[in-house]
């Protein structure tokens, strides 16, 4: 089975994030004063074939650890989308 | 003649210098494809600056999977020299050769400008000719060159004295110490070993009289010089 599954990737919490301090100033500066803690990191969407969904999740699991985050300086969640396609 | 291999990557921009650097140092430069696995008998390596891959994922991230990353690994493990340049030093970190990351600069600008660094560490192959302590001014080019690592790992890297170079402050107040907020201001890191160094500024880009400065130089007369009195015996 095919399962479509969702990366999240945000500077790890703690570590400076110059973007998201820049984002936040921006909101701030557009009348958004109810926005803070902002971060800025990224998204990534993949198909990955799987048994099953947590074999889909661990897959996945394997490809942040060696490519998709960078383990010094990043935290990442996984989401995989129910029903997974033949 | 001692032979220094200069890498090439899709998006590498910086290996001209790099192979005139050392040639004006004394050594034989010859390019190597990143899909070439094999370094052709180099003495030493050097990954030069730019930006392999178009920076995609993270910088460095894509470029460290190339074939020839198994025998820089290998060369490295030997215990002979490897220099990374900018994007070379976030190479060899994706790749794990090196200490930490590099980051977003703090101030989110591209930096494109003469920084100057302290010598903190002048048993490298890299260093040797220079005096401890000594300042000298190179100029950096990068967007990401924030040195990060966890506290655990930077007290570390300080106590086994890994940190090669430190941003510092020459006086005069020209520029800013510290221009991308790298943690403890460290511009070059070294391996446990002592050698594989990584910088983030460009000593190949002032290596001549003829530029205003040669302060770069040394890099690279070190490197030969230690080629000579070391030969690697490959």
């Amino acid at each position: 089975m095919t399962w479509r599954v969702h990366v999240r990737i945000l500077p790890r919490a703690g570590l400076l994030d110059p973007q998201g301090q820049a984002v936040e100033h921006a909101l701030s500066a557009l009348h958004f004063p109810e926005a803070s803690n902002v971060h800025v990191g990224k998204a990534i969407a993949l198909d990955v074939a799987a048994p099953s969904a947590a074999a889909a999740e661990a897959s996945v699991r394997a490809m942040c650890e060696k490519l998709l985050a960078n383990p010094v300086t990043e935290d990442y969640e996984i989401a995989v989308e129910s029903g997974g396609r033949a | 003649m001692t032979r220094v291999a200069v890498v090439r990557f899709p998006g590498s921009n910086c290996e001209p210098e790099a192979c005139r650097a050392v040639e004006r140092a004394g050594g034989e430069a010859f390019y190597v494809w990143h899909r070439d696995k094999s370094l052709e008998g180099a003495d030493a390596v050097i990954l030069p600056g730019g930006f392999s891959y178009g920076d995609y994922l993270r910088s460095g991230a894509i470029a460290r999977m190339s074939p020839v990353m198994d025998a820089i690994r290998a060369h490295a493990a030997a215990g002979a020299p490897v220099l990374g340049i900018c994007n070379g030093f976030q190479i060899l970190c994706e790749a794990g050769l090196l200490p930490g990351a590099l980051t977003r600069n703090a101030g989110l600008r591209y930096l494109s400008r003469p920084v100057d660094v302290r010598i903190e560490r002048t048993t490298t192959p890299f260093t040797a000719e220079y005096r401890p302590g000594e300042v000298i001014r190179i100029p950096v080019g990068h967007g990401e060159g924030r040195f990060t690592a966890s506290d655990d790992e930077l007290d570390r890297l300080e106590s086994e004295g890994q940190v090669v170079l430190r941003y510092a402050d020459a006086g005069g107040g020209d520029y800013p110490s510290n221009p991308n907020g790298s943690a403890r201001a460290i511009a070059a890191v070294c391996n446990r070993e002592g050698n594989v160094v990584g910088m983030m500024p460009h000593p190949e880009r002032l290596a001549e009289p003829v530029l205003g400065s040669d302060a770069g130089h040394r890099v690279f007369t070190s490197l030969i010089h230690h080629l000579i009195a070391e030969p690697s015996g490959r």
